[in-house]
């Protein structure tokens, strides 16, 4: 487990998404990147993923040990991303396979995770067996199988009904306590309930304001009246008159 | 399935006894579907030889075809140079229509077998190769970008991911593929032969046998559809894990 800091420039074509941005992503910690659609705080996740080319982005992402970050990073999409054709504990393995190194032992850890993500019996289904809050269950799994420093995750719920989601956001964020993690929302309730940071993300180029820390260890209860204050803080910051001009919707 | 596909054929014989009574057409120019059954069981034996012909020139060509198309539509995929090149190439070949080759594959191959294959390999060559390879180049980005950061191989994301998820373009390639083969071999066999169900109805044709003709015609229909529903099952099988969306408005 490390800290990680993100220095990066992005832009697509003349739209100058990120100047001379930089974020740290404290050790340990689940921290949510909260912003409006076309925010970028998808492309900044792409980029600390690796997954941006260098004609669009320029920048750098450096864990605090010196060692590059490049396999040691978990993703988590909205999608589900499982392969149909495989059986949900090949999905769940499907790193291992990848690197053509799974053994039995990697079979047994995702048993156990299938237990950890309230899943039973169905290692031996396909996904299209499976409804989605099961899938994006999987999807955890594999994510959590993965057992890397770093986790990724971009609107993994906002696929789901609002119980499953409200479900699946608790059982994440106790299965993915302690560990580095960096979600990426639009919803502030989300950000609430799971995140011990919440950096709002603004503007074009993009900028981030103090982040938010509501009370509380999370995964907290939504209900709770101690949220007001955090919530109006998010949603003053989503609302911003700086974020007008572009969205002017 | 079955009692369907039997309803289709009783409606197709009756609709075809129906225009013939209608039209009053003189045997020679519509057999009413008795005769033709009729000519298919007194000459069985020589519409099996010839059948057994075009099937053989049918099913290697399907062969032949899918394989090196599937393996052209490989090479692409992994040799940049080769896609840069040879596609352009396999793109303007398709200008040249097949039947238009049909005699110098003639004068090449000669009259026998050999030139009928390659009349049906050429024909399917283009789709089998095109499905594939559209089927393997358009893998979701979802799947290849979670491949890259589980630190996946060029061969691991081939074999888990992208050769399964072409999987379905593939099948319709195939799909296309047993459709067409018969055109090939049976135009083929019009062109210059001596055996091959095309053959016989060209032979049948000259000598006025008109039922013999269609009774050609029926066994050569025949076969392409089990051949077309016998490929069909196995791609479905293959696919298993497609769940096919309802075409109704619900």
């Amino acid at each position: 487990m490390t800290a990680v800091n993100v220095h990066l420039s992005a832009k697509y074509g003349a739209d100058h998404i990120f100047e001379n941005f930089f974020l740290r992503l404290e050790s340990g910690k689940l921290i949510c990147l909260l912003g409006r659609s076309g925010s970028g705080k998808s492309t900044l996740l792409h980029f600390i993923a690796g997954l941006l080319s260098a004609d669009i982005a320029q920048g750098s992402v450096t864990a605090d040990d010196a060692k590059p970050l490049a396999g040691r990073i978990a993703w988590m999409a909205q999608q589900d991303l499982l392969l149909p054709w495989l059986k949900v504990i090949d999905n769940i393995t499907l790193g291992p396979l990848l690197r053509s190194n799974r053994t039995q032992q990697h079979v047994e850890k995702a048993r156990e995770l299938l237990k950890d993500v309230e899943l039973r019996g169905v290692e031996n289904h396909y996904p299209h067996e499976l409804s989605g809050g099961m899938r994006q269950r999987v999807a955890l799994a594999r994510t959590l199988a993965e057992e890397r420093p770093v986790n990724l995750l971009d609107e993994p719920f906002s696929g789901l009904d609002a119980s499953t989601r409200y479900q699946l956001q608790g059982l994440a964020t106790r299965l993915l306590a302690n560990q580095t993690t960096v979600l990426v929302t639009h919803d502030p309730l989300e950000a609430l309930r799971m995140a011990d940071l919440i950096y709002v993300l603004d503007g074009r180029p993009a900028r981030v304001a103090d982040p938010v820390s509501p009370p509380g260890d999370p995964p907290r209860q939504l209900g709770n009246n101690q949220m007001g204050e955090s919530y109006n803080q998010l949603m003053q910051q989503l609302n911003h008159p700086a974020a007008g001009d572009i969205h002017a919707a | 399935m079955p009692r369907k596909f039997l309803v289709i054929v009783v409606a197709l014989l009756a609709l075809w006894q129906l225009i013939v009574w209608l039209t009053q057409a003189p045997p020679f120019i519509l057999p009413p579907p008795i005769d033709v059954g009729h000519a298919l069981v007194v000459n069985a034996e020589q519409i099996l030889f010839h059948a057994r012909v075009t099937i053989i020139e049918i099913v290697v060509g399907l062969a032949l075809g899918c394989l090196i198309g599937m393996a052209s539509a490989w090479t692409m995929v992994r040799f940049r140079s080769v896609r840069n090149w040879f596609l352009p190439v396999l793109v303007a070949s398709q200008a040249l229509p097949v039947f238009a080759i049909a005699p110098v594959l003639m004068l090449w191959l000669g009259f026998g077998m050999g030139s009928k294959i390659a009349m049906a390999t050429l024909i399917i060559y283009f789709p089998v190769t095109a499905a594939l390879y559209d089927g393997l180049r358009n893998t979701d980005s979802g799947w290849i970008n979670l491949a890259r950061i589980m630190g996946a191989s060029n061969h691991t994301v081939l074999k888990y991911i992208r050769v399964p998820a072409a999987l379905p373009s593939l099948g319709s390639g195939l799909r296309i593929a047993a459709a067409i083969a018969p055109i090939g071999a049976v135009v083929g066999e019009w062109v210059g032969s001596s055996t091959g169900l095309g053959y016989l109805m060209l032979h049948a044709n000259a000598r006025a046998q008109v039922d013999l003709m269609f009774a050609a015609l029926i066994v050569l229909a025949a076969f392409a559809v089990v051949l077309y529903f016998g490929i069909d099952y196995f791609i479905k099988r293959a696919v298993f894990w497609q769940t096919e969306t309802s075409l109704e408005a619900t």
